[in-house]
C-alpha cells in the first residue's frame, strides 16, 4: 500500500487515476455541470432564458428556498430532517398579517415572528433530541402548523401593507432583488458555518456517528437542537420574505415547500444519512430546481407537466445521492487498492 | 508509598439485568502499564469506559492523584489527562482523518479568528504526529471511511497520544493489526510509558501484555480474578485465570501487590 508504487507503474496508472478522479468529481459536482448544459439548452429553445432579468428572476424564486435550505443543510449534516418548514411558513405569514392587523409596529412582529420560528424549531429539536425520529416529529409538525395558521385566519388571505416585509420581497438594493441579496447573505454564512466553526463541524460528527461525537465530548442533544432552532428561524426569514412577494398572509403559504428544500439539498450532494453536507450544492440545487421549471415554463410546457417533472428530479437526485454515490465511491476506492499492490 | 495516579474503588455497574460490573477496584501508577485481561463480556470495555467518563458507575469511586473526582462526561475525563482508544476506535467515518484527531479539541485562529477553525494547522500538525508516531496512513484530508480498518486505528491510537495525556487506555489496540504494525503499537506503549505516562491496555493476545505490561489484573464476569506483577506470572497460569476465573495463588489482596 505504498504511495511510491503509482509511479513504478507509470504514466498509464497515472492517467487512470486521473480518469477515475474525473468520475469522483463529475458525480460531486456533476450538478454544476447539469445546470450549465440546462442554461445552455435552454438558451437555445428560448431567447427570453438567457437574459439578466430571466437569470435575477429564477435566483429570485429560489431565494426563499435557498434561505430555508441553508437551514435545513445543518440539519440534515445531523442525519435529520425538518418536513414543517412549509407550514411554518404558513403560520409565520399569518402571524404578520394577524400581528400587523392588532396595530403593532415593525419593530415588534418582525423580531416576535423570527421568535416563533426559532420556539417552533426548538420543540422539534427537544423532541428529536429525547430519540424521537425526526420525521415523525416533523411530520406532526407539519400538520399541527398548518392546521393552527388555518384556525388563526379562518382559511383565509389577508394582503399585507407593511412597507419593510414588502421591500423585503420585491424591494431592490442597486437593481439586485432584496431576496437575493439575504440568500447570498445566508449561503456564505451557512458555508462559514459548516465549514469553519465548531457548530458546522459537530453538526456532522453527530450525523456520521453519534457515539463517536458523544466519545468526543461533543454535546449531542445540543446540537440537535440547535440545528432545528436554526431551521425555525431561517423558516421564519424565508416566511417573510414570501409574505413579501406574494404581498398577502395566507395559510396555504408554502405548501410543498419542504419538498422544494430537501429536493435542492440532496440534488447538491448533502447526504440523506448525515455526515455529509456541502452549502455550495445546496445553493446549486435550489436554482437548478427553479431554473428546469421556469425553462419548462417559458417552452409554455403544462404546469401540472411541470410539477411531475419536479417529483422525478428529486427521485434521481436521491438515486445519485445514494446508490451512485456509493457505488462510484467504492469503485474509485477499491480501483485504487489494485494499483497499489503490496509494495 | 506513593498516591496512585489513578484509583478506582469499589465499582459497580449494571445494564438492566446484566451486572456488567461487581465491586471492582483498580489502581494504575504514574508511568506504570497495567494489562487488563479476561474473557468476552467480562466488563473490561464497560470499567474503562466509566473511566474515561463515557459511563457512569452506579457505585463506587474514582480518586485522581489521591482526588475524588466525578466525570460529568468524556470532556471531563480527557480534560484531566484520561485519554481512550475506543475498542471500535469511535472515529466518525465521515470526517477526515485530521478532524476526527482534533474532534473535541479544535484549534482555531488567534484574536478575531478564534471562533473559526484552523483547519490548516490541524492538517499539519496531524500529518507531522502521524509521521512521530511511524504510522502509515493516507494523507490527513482522507475520509475515515476510506483507509483501512488498521490504519483507523492508527488514527485511534494518533489521537488517544496527541494531547498531553496522564493516561492512555487503549481497548484491544492490536486487534486488526498486522504483525509489524503490532511491533509499533507495543513499541508506542513503552514509548509512552518512558514519557512518564501510564496506559491501561486490554487486549486478548496475552503476549501484547507480557511483553509491555508491568502488572496484569485478571476480569471474569464482573468480578476482579486477580492481579500481580507480570515479572511474576506467565502466559498459562494468567490463560487459567481468564477461563478458569480463579487465582491460584488464591485471591490476592490488591493492597498488597500494589507497591510493585
Ligand atoms: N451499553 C450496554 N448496554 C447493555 N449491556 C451492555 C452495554 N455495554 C456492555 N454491556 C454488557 O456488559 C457486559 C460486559 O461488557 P463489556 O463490553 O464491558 O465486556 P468486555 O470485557 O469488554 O468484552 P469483550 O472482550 O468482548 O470486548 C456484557 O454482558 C455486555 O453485554
Ligand atoms: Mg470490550
Amino acid at each position: 500500500m505504498s504511495t511510491g508504487s503509482l509511479a513504478t507503474l507509470g504514466p498509464i496508472a497515472r492517467l487512470l487515476s486521473d480518469r477515475r478522479h474525473l468520475v469522483l468529481l463529475a458525480v460531486r459536482y456533476g450538478l454544476f455541470l447539469v445546470l450549465a448544459i440546462w442554461i445552455a439548452v435552454m438558451s437555445f429553445a428560448s431567447e427570453h432564458f438567457l437574459t439578466v432579468s430571466n437569470m435575477l428572476n429564477v435566483s429570485r424564486q429560489a431565494a426563499p428556498i435557498v434561505i430555508i435550505a441553508v437551514g435545513m443543510t445543518l440539519v440534515m449534516a445531523t442525519a435529520g430532517i425538518d418536513l414543517s418548514v412549509g407550514s411554518l411558513v404558513a403560520l409565520i405569514s399569518i402571524l404578520i398579517v394577524e400581528l400587523f392587523g392588532l396595530g403593532l409596529q415593525t419593530w415588534i412582529v418582525i423580531p416576535a415572528v423570527l421568535v416563533v420560528g426559532l420556539i417552533s424549531g426548538l420543540l422539534n429539536g427537544a423532541f428529536v433530541r429525547i430519540g424521537l425520529p425526526p420525521f415523525v416529529v416533523t411530520l406532526a409538525a407539519l400538520v399541527s402548523l398548518r392546521g393552527i395558521a388555518f384556525v388563526i385566519s379562518g382559511g383565509y388571505a389577508t394582503p399585507v401593507g407593511n412597507e419593510l416585509v414588502l421591500w423585503l420581497g420585491r424591494g431592490d438594493i442597486a437593481g439586485v432583488h432584496v431576496p437575493i441579496v439575504l440568500a447570498a447573505i445566508a449561503s456564505i454564512a451557512g458555508w462559514v458555518v459548516l465549514n469553519k466553526t465548531r457548530f458546522g463541524l459537530y453538526a456532522l460528527a453527530v450525523g456520521g456517528r453519534e457515539d463517536a461525537a458523544h466519545a468526543m465530548g461533543i454535546n449531542v442533544g445540543r446540537m440537535k437542537l440547535a440545528v432545528y432552532g436554526t431551521v425555525g428561524t431561517l423558516g421564519a426569514v424565508g416566511a417573510v420574505v414570501l409574505t413579501g412577494r406574494l404581498g398577502n398572509g395566507s395559510p396555504n403559504a408554502g405548501m410543498l415547500l419542504e419538498l422544494d428544500v430537501i429536493a435542492a439539498i440532496v440534488l447538491g450532494g448533502t447526504s440523506l444519512f448525515g455526515g455529509v453536507a456541502t452549502i455550495g450544492g445546496t445553493v446549486a440545487g435550489a436554482l437548478f430546481l427553479n431554473a428546469v421549471r421556469n425553462g419548462l415554463n417559458l417552452m409554455g410546457v403544462d404546469p401540472y407537466w411541470v410539477q411531475v417533472v419536479t417529483g422525478w428530479i428529486l427521485l434521481l437526485a436521491v438515486l445519485v445521492n445514494t446508490v451512485v454515490n456509493r457505488r462510484v465511491t467504492e469503485w474509485a476506492r477499491a480501483a485504487r487498492i489494485d494499483d497499489q499492490p503490496e509494495a | 508509598m506513593t498516591t496512585p495516579l489513578i484509583e478506582m474503588r469499589d465499582i459497580t455497574k449494571t445494564f438492566g439485568a446484566v451486572v456488567a460490573l461487581r465491586h471492582v477496584s483498580l489502581t494504575v501508577q504514574a508511568a506504570e502499564i497495567v494489562g487488563l485481561v479476561g474473557d468476552n463480556a467480562a466488563g473490561k470495555s464497560t470499567l474503562m469506559k466509566i473511566l474515561a467518563g463515557v459511563l457512569k458507575p452506579d457505585v463506587g469511586e474514582i480518586l485522581l492523584n489521591g482526588n475524588q473526582v466525578q466525570f460529568d462526561g468524556p470532556m471531563d475525563a480527557r480534560a484531566s489527562g484520561i485519554e481512550m482508544v475506543y475498542q471500535d476506535f469511535a472515529l466518525v467515518p465521515e470526517l477526515s482523518v485530521t478532524q476526527n484527531i482534533f474532534l473535541g479539541r479544535e484549534l482555531t485562529g488567534g484574536g478575531f479568528r478564534s471562533r473559526f477553525l484552523d483547519n490548516r494547522r490541524m492538517n499539519e500538525r496531524a500529518a507531522h504526529l502521524i509521521e512521530r508516531l511511524g504510522l502509515r496512513i493516507p494523507p490527513v484530508d482522507t475520509p475515515v471511511r476510506a483507509i483501512s480498518g488498521g490504519q483507523q486505528q492508527a488514527v485511534a491510537i494518533a489521537r488517544a497520544t496527541a494531547f498531553e495525556a496522564r493516561l492512555v487506555i487503549m481497548d484491544e489496540p492490536t486487534a486488526s493489526l498486522g504483525a509489524s504494525a503490532i511491533e509499533k503499537v507495543r513499541q508506542s506503549l513503552v514509548q509512552l510509558k518512558n514519557h512518564g505516562v501510564a496506559v491501561i491496555v486490554i487486549s486478548h493476545r496475552l503476549e501484547d501484555i507480557i511483553s509491555t505490561a508491568d502488572r496484569v489484573v485478571v476480569l471474569k464476569h464482573g468480578h476482579l480474578v486477580g492481579e500481580r506483577p507480570v515479572a511474576e506470572t506467565h502466559g498459562d497460569e494468567l490463560l487459567y485465570m481468564i477461563v478458569a476465573g480463579k487465582d491460584p495463588k488464591q485471591p490476592t489482596d490488591a493492597l498488597t501487590s500494589q507497591s510493585a
